[in-house]
């Protein structure tokens, strides 16, 4: 008796404890938005998101992924609104219909990541110039490959050198399939070259004996763009709440806010909504 | 070793300054991995004790195949999950994806097989031992399940400490059905994996020891349970 009493005391007190924690969050006002580690890794988001949360009320969920992988969430509903940097990947998302209307946001640059003492002569302005000594030397490279944006623009680079990479590929070019501070720590370890966004670089602590090659080359540029998604395709996209952050965004004070993220005195994104 | 001594000194230093972001990180932890274990010894546990005592065709089968998916990869548990809570999945419309929820339901599943097959050898040793006990008292199979499972709950912790250890240990799945955002699903697993990837090893690796610290602490904390338990009821 006094056993089948305990026994039931027991399974109570696990029935209370387990409705105990998976009790619901109180409901919040939030979009979610599907970006890139670039943002999230740089610590713009922790600057920006922040004012418009207080100016708006509603919550900014960030996923930080590729672009690739960004676009492919958001292909399945999963994000309201995608704020990624591969222009050519965005337009055809739009094309597609997933996305409403592309605009475009901000800028920063890739930077060529590469050992100081430069084995293969890459330094300099050209990053075109750069790709082709590093392949010649046939000097050790780490590529994103996971179809990032930062992937594809590396990808668009080759292509522009006259290098066929998929034939050129050997030990020395390292397809590691990994986002972007995987693939900088890879480097650093094994002081190999790669092409990455100027933020996650500046942000980045394990450099070991990595620094900028090539960097200020026009074609370095790299193009953000904010897309909501589209609620034709799925009906619970928070239509409303997304195109508030997106008119936000290329607002004069989000642009300003955008401009005004620096670290160590440099400026990272440079807004270009208006152009 | 520097980068040891490094870290060691700033986990201190963290524990220490009790920061509120790095309290409700451990704390969302906890709720995701021990609700979790809860929910997979609810499930587990009489499994395992029915593949223990029971007599059905396939039974071998389950044994082979709960003791396989002890081996269950993490990232395929999180993709599966993924697919099921996506918008475009079968159970999209509930909206699950991204919250503490999903990342609940994925380390269920994965620890699921753990503590069920912990718990079938638990009990099937005792079944061995009381069966003929067991059936002079006319206990049915069911019956005996129940008995053997009430009276090898000590032993039985064992099974889901086991289960707790692997679900708060894993970065896989959570990463990929919580989406490691700030503030709502981030864990101190997917933490540690985002200063890695910051490049800021020491960071990283002091977050591993306060895991591993409060691992301990947990484990500490069910010994001790135990044994006055035990004292007091066994």
């Amino acid at each position: 008796m006094i056993r089948n009493l305990r026994r039931k005391i027991f399974s109570a007190a696990c029935g209370a404890s387990l409705l105990l924690a998976v009790s619901a969050h109180a409901q919040e006002r939030f979009i979610t938005v599907a970006s890139t580690t670039s943002t999230e890794q740089s610590g713009l988001f922790a600057h920006l998101l922040p004012a418009f949360e207080r100016e708006s009320g509603i919550l900014v969920r960030v996923v930080a992924l590729g672009t690739g992988q960004a676009l492919d969430l958001a292909r399945r509903g999963d994000a309201d609104v995608v704020f990624v940097h591969d222009k050519v990947a965005e337009e055809k998302f739009v094309a597609e219909g997933f996305g409403v209307k592309r605009q475009e946001v901000m800028y920063n640059d890739f930077v060529l990541i590469g050992p100081q003492n430069d084995p293969a002569k890459a330094a300099g302005k050209d990053i075109l110039a750069g790709l082709r000594q590093i392949e010649a030397a046939k000097a050790p490279f780490v590529s994103r490959g996971d179809k990032s944006g930062t992937h594809a623009a590396e990808l668009r680079y080759w292509k522009a050198a006259g290098i066929d990479i998929t034939a050129a590929k050997g030990p020395w070019y390292k397809d590691t399939g990994s986002g972007m501070g995987p693939a900088l720590n890879t480097a650093s370890s094994m002081n190999a070259y790669l092409l990455a966004d100027r933020g996650t670089w500046l942000n980045f602590k394990n450099r070991g004996d990595l620094g900028i090659v090539v960097e200020g080359d026009k074609q370095l540029f790299n193009q953000y763009g904010v897309i909501l998604v589209n609620p034709a395709k799925h009906a619970h996209i928070k239509q409303a709440d997304g195109q508030k952050l997106i008119d936000w965004v290329v607002s004069t004070a989000g642009q300003k806010t955008i401009a005004d993220y620096k670290i160590g005195g440099e400026q990272l994104f440079f807004p270009n909504a208006g152009n | 070793m520097h980068e040891m001594t490094t870290s060691l000194a700033l986990a201190g230093e963290l524990f220490a300054q009790g920061d509120s972001q790095l309290l409700a990180i451990v704390l969302l932890s906890l709720r995701v991995s021990l609700t979790a274990t809860l929910l997979a010894c609810l499930i587990g546990m009489p499994l395992g004790a029915l593949l223990a005592v029971g007599r059905f065709p396939g039974r071998r089968t389950l044994i082979v195949l709960f003791n396989a998916l002890m081996g269950l990869p993490p990232v395929v548990v999180g993709l599966i999950v993924y697919l099921l809570l996506s918008r475009a999945g079968p159970l999209g419309q509930f909206g699950l994806l991204f919250t503490p929820t999903a990342m609940v339901i994925a380390q269920t599943i994965l620890i699921v097989p753990i503590v069920a097959a912990l718990s079938r050898q638990v009990v099937e040793d005792a079944w061995r031992e009381y069966r003929e006990q067991l059936r002079s008292l006319g206990a049915n199979r069911l019956r005996a399940a129940r008995t053997l499972l009430w009276d090898g709950r000590f032993s039985l912790t064992t099974a889901g400490l086991a289960g707790f250890g692997r679900a708060v240990a894993e970065v896989g799945a959570v990463m990929i059905v919580g989406g490691n955002i700030d503030g709502v699903t981030r864990v101190m697993t997917t933490t540690i994996a985002l200063e890695t990837s910051k490049g800021d090893l020491p960071l990283a690796l002091a977050l591993g020891m306060i895991l591993i610290a409060v691992v301990l602490l947990i484990n500490i904390a069910a010994f001790l349970l135990r044994q006055w338990a035990e004292r007091r009821w066994g």
